[in-house]
């Protein structure tokens, strides 16, 4: 296209870039719906009754009074109602879904930047003539378009909408940090590159991605949601007997009480989070079993061995084994809960430095950075 | 959501008495006898074979697992940091220089042998024989599960977690012992053909059917782990029988496959039988090698890299063979790989008489992507002194600013080699094994180059000029003459590899993951309908059918497994309650809206 001035290549990168700022715009939706999805279920509870944090209160004074637990009991009571009706919330199918506007906004945004994100790659693919994941920008790329589209298709089957802001997050960031700092131009594959398993391995790597990215959120979730019940089991302890009130956190303090984070109130209990977010792992955990092994193939084929502790393929492993504790530990007694739920976090982390950090700065044969 | 299989299981396990699949004493899912009791049970009464009974009950524990395998995960990162012996011995050596004081630490920490160490060993063999004290248990187990029945059904099938009853209102005159063994009779005939393995458990005029799926799941994990044990196995016994051997062909030049011959380097495993590699031989005809034009994206860029060999095996005709990246030749059980390639200028040193000295077609090193490469030419005899050339070839040679030459793409556009001159002790003599790549320019007086301010040689092929001193000639033959291709001969580095464990490791590596998708995703699960006959509040025959089911582990979709299990039968006994030409009951039965406890 000589006369245009605008190739092919070009008419990608402003798509990429259409994308950051609408999912940019997604974010902010989500954040909206998250602030103002607690401030709407508290609207609903104080219609009809205190809110949990007046009750415990309650509670309190009534219990150093000498009346008994009462008060405190149905705060705990309230939060498991609160944590079954979102786990209901959920599990709704998609007609019967809560009305958040906000978070209705995100999803279009979410969707309309997919489009873009979508049109971007597969033009990028159309000028490189080959898949468009042979380099870090590329991988970046696809990598991100694969996030969303899973969290998209995770949406017909549970209402994780209040991942929304994270997962736009994150793909905004990685997308516009690659498209700042990996753009790189279109240019003809290396060798090593010229097989069908860059198609196969990449690709199933960059799915494992989306679905561990999933699991991730939901273990941090995990994590804060058990903070606040054990918060709220301690006030009521601290309800219950006067003895221990001293030592219990008072109520006040819990997370939601104070304002931060009330939108857990939305969220189902740390046990389904937990649930929820061993599912993905356990799909993401198979697509990067089959990424080592279909990895091992390939670098049998360019490397005349299978295995050799290249720097990369240390992290895959890492990561693996990583995972495949997270998997035991959900299965070992004292394990379950926040403890496998840090693995979780861990195992992304490495993920993302194997990413990030060991693409760009450590050596080794995988240098299909396209970055020099 | 309704998994939350601790609770279920254990509310399972009092009442169904036993526990399948074993599992470790710690799994999430066994009964909850602390091992801290067993401790010290152990300490306080049991003597050495107690102790051994506990550590190895340890060793075998999930903690124990979970543990190494972090362990295992933390060990592997140091390899990634620090340049290995096997993978990068280049690095090594360059770390050595960079960092003299901390080698010899680092090094005794076998801190450049991560994965060979003693302590990442230790893990993983640890980690292994914890799993196989794990696993023959298990797999013994369920062997036996297999074979057995599924489990009495619970005397309270109300306490498990997922559970639905309807009660069904019978005509008048009905035998409600035998509507009870009927209805049952429908659910056993439903279960069993929706794949489970089911039994009949009847007292009295209770009815009651027990079935159990999904053994695949443990089959699987059980593949899962041992397919584990089988990699392990498969690469350390296919260590012993492997070799990998590395050789340089040049343009027009030969390779045998055979040690004594062709190898530049040669590293058998241990049972490698190395007097009796597979008796064939590779000629070089031509390595071509594409550069992206100069003024396009990528420009200089090399690729399409292919050896044209010919092909010699014992009793054949000779026939074609092509080595590409990514495509390696399969040749007698041997897959002969592409590893490098560059230029072997043909030159050719003649003393001050005329006569030859020296002959060859020299490999030179690449240095770089435009292919400036650095050879090393050593005359021990025949000249009055022993010489050394240290050269540089410059495919496609321009000026930098400095008037020094640099290469500015990869291809022959215009070739230029320049030598510096070296006379004294090449340091051969004493047998000492020196590097053909390499000169050791210590013991040597420098007679052309820029360190000394006279300019070095400088030929392009054809070009004849005279060495310094007298000492005679040096020539940069161009190939063409003798019917090469080009004007410089090019040179390839294979790697020739058998492996004997590989196909083994793979074979092995698709097991585990088809077990760890059965292991992952088939759910376990028992189902119960109990049927019982009773008297409503009204005082009219009633049948009250229990549904009940109880997850084996993550079963996110138990719930919905007895509600459609109630469902599809609730549907079934009513239309055999109403083709009897009986009163259809109404409520529950006809209209299956099962009450959730
Ligand atoms: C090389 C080391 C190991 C790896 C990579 C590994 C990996 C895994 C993976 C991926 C799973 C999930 C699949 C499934 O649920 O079946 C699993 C499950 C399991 N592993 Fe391992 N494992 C290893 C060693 C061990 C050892 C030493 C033990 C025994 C102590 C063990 C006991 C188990 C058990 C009991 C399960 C089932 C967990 C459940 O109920 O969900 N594993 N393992």
């Amino acid at each position: 296209m000589p006369d245009s001035g605008l190739s092919l290549e070009d008419v990608s990168f402003l798509l990429v870039w259409t994308a950051v700022a609408i999912y940019a715009l997604a974010f902010i939706a989500y954040a909206v719906d998250l602030a103002r999805r607690s401030d709407l279920a508290v609207k609903a509870k104080d219609a009809a009754q205190p809110s949990a944090g007046q009750r415990v209160l309650v509670g309190a004074t009534a219990s150093t009074a000498g009346s008994g637990r009462g008060g405190a009991g149905s705060a705990i009571d309230e939060m498991r109602a609160q944590e079954a009706a979102a786990l209901a919330d959920l599990e709704a199918p998609l007609g019967a879904r809560k009305r958040y506007v906000w978070a209705r906004i995100g999803t279009s945004l979410t969707v309309l930047g997919f489009l873009f994100h979508l049109g971007g790659d597969v033009l990028r693919g159309i000028a490189a003539g080959r898949v468009p994941w042979a380099n870090n920008y590329e991988f970046a790329l696809t990598g991100t378009l694969l996030i969303v589209a899973v969290y998209l298709a995770v949406l017909l089957r549970y209402d994780l909408r209040f991942l929304g802001s994270f997962i736009t997050g994150l793909v905004a960031v990685f997308l516009g940090g690659a498209a700042l700092a990996f753009h790189v131009d279109v240019t003809p594959l290396a060798d090593p590159l010229k097989s069908v398993w860059l198609v196969i391995h990449v690709f199933v790597a960059s799915l494992a991605t989306a679905f561990l990215a999933l699991a991730f959120a939901l273990s941090v979730l995990q994590l804060l949601q058990e903070r606040r019940e054990r918060l709220a089991q301690s006030s009521s302890l601290a309800a219950a007997g006067p003895a221990s009130a001293a030592e219990a956190a008072p109520a006040a303090d819990a997370p939601d009480a104070r304002g931060r984070m009330r939108f857990l109130r939305t969220i189902p209990s740390a046990d389904a989070l937990e649930s929820l977010a061993y599912r993905f792992a356990i799909i993401g955990f198979i697509f990067w079993t089959f990424t080592l092994i279909a990895g091992s193939i390939w670098a049998n084929d360019a490397w005349g061995r299978y295995w050799g502790f290249d720097t990369k393929e240390v992290w895959t492993f890492v990561i693996w084994v990583l995972y495949a504790g997270y998997i035991h530990a959900r299965a070992t007694r004292g394990w379950r809960g926040s403890r496998s739920a840090w693995l979780s976090i861990v195992g992304f982390s490495a993920v993302l430095f194997n990413f990030v950090i060991v693409n760009m700065f450590f050596k080794g044969l995988h240098a299909y950075s396209g970055l020099s | 959501m309704s998994s939350s299989r601790s609770e279920a299981t254990r509310t399972g396990r009092g009442e169904s008495g036993e526990s399948d699949p074993l599992r470790p004493d710690d799994h999430a899912d066994s009964a909850d006898a602390g091992d801290a009791g067993r401790r010290g049970a152990a300490s306080a009464r049991l003597g050495v074979v107690g102790w051994l009974r506990w550590g190895w009950r340890q060793l075998t524990s999930m903690r124990t697992a979970l543990v190494l395998l972090l362990l295992l995960a933390i060990a592997a990162i140091p390899g990634s940091i620090v340049p290995q012996r096997t993978a990068d011995p280049n690095g090594v050596t360059q770390w050595r220089t960079d960092n003299p004081d901390l080698y010899p630490v680092l090094d005794g920490l076998q801190l450049f042998d991560v994965y060979t160490s003693v302590w990442f060993s230790a893990i993983y063999i640890l980690l292994f024989i914890s799993l196989i004290g794990c696993v023959i248990p298990r797999t013994k187990h369920h062997w036996n599960a297999m074979k057995a029945r599924p489990p009495r059904t619970p005397v309270r099938l109300s306490r498990l977690d997922d559970h639905v009853e309807t009660v069904v209102e019978l005509p008048r005159d009905a035998d409600a012992g035998a509507v009870a063994a009927d209805a049952v009779a429908l659910a056993e005939a439903q279960l069993r053909s929706s794949g489970y393995r089911v039994e009949r458990y009847d007292t009295g005029t209770t009815a009651s059917v027990s079935a159990e799926r999904g053994y695949l799941r443990e089959t699987g994990n059980l593949v899962f782990h041992g397919a584990l044990v089988g990699v392990l196995l498969s690469v350390g016994i296919g260590g012993g029988l492997t070799y990998t051997g590395q050789t340089v062909i040049t343009e027009g030049d030969s390779f045998v496959n055979s040690i004594g011959l062709g190898y530049t380097s040669f590293n058998p495993g241990r049972f490698v039988d190395v007097e009796n590699l597979s008796p064939y031989a590779l000629t070089l005809d031509r390595f071509d090698v594409t550069y992206t034009a100069l003024g396009e994206a990528g420009q200089g860029q090399a690729g399409d890299f292919a050896a044209h060999l010919t092909v010699t095996e014992p009793g054949q005709q000779p026939h074609p063979g092509v080595v590409r990246v990514n495509h390696p030749l399969e040749l007698a059980g041997d897959r002969i790989y592409l590893m490098g390639n560059g230029y072997a200028p043909t030159i050719t040193v003649r003393d001050a008489a005329g006569e030859i000295v020296f002959r060859e077609d020299v490999e030179f090193l690449p240095q770089d992507a435009n292919m400036t490469s650095l050879g090393v030419v050593k005359v021990p005899d025949g000249l009055p002194e022993q010489m050394g050339l240290v050269g540089f070839f410059y495919p496609s040679a321009a000026s930098l600013h400095s008037g020094a030459l640099t290469s500015a793409f990869g291809d022959l556009l215009n070739p230029v080699l320049t030598l510096d001159v070296y006379v004294g002790d090449l340091g051969i003599d004493d047998g000492t094994p020196r590097s053909v790549y390499a000169l050791d320019t210590g013991g040597m007086e420098q007679l052309t180059g820029r360190a000394i301010d006279v300019d070095s040689l400088e030929l392009a092929p054809g070009d004849t000029v005279d060495l310094p001193n007298g000492l005679g000639t040096v020539t940069f033959e161009d190939a063409t003459a003798d019917g090469a291709p080009e004007a410089v001969k090019r040179y390839v580095s294979l790697s020739v590899h058998r492996d004997v464990g590989a196909p083994f490791v793979l074979v092995f590596a698709i097991l585990a993951l088809a077990g760890l998708l059965a292991a992952l995703f088939v759910p376990r699960r028992r189902l119960w309908v109990k049927a019982t006959p009773e008297t409503t509040a009204t005082g009219a025959e009633a049948l009250r059918i229990e549904y009940a089911g109880l997850a084996r582990g993550e079963d996110p979709a138990i719930a919905a497994a007895v509600a459609d299990l109630a469902r599809s039968h609730g549907a079934a006994v009513a239309d055999v309650l109403g083709s009897d030409d009986r009163p259809v009951p109404d409520g529950p039965a006809s209209d299956p809206d099962p009450k959730v406890d």
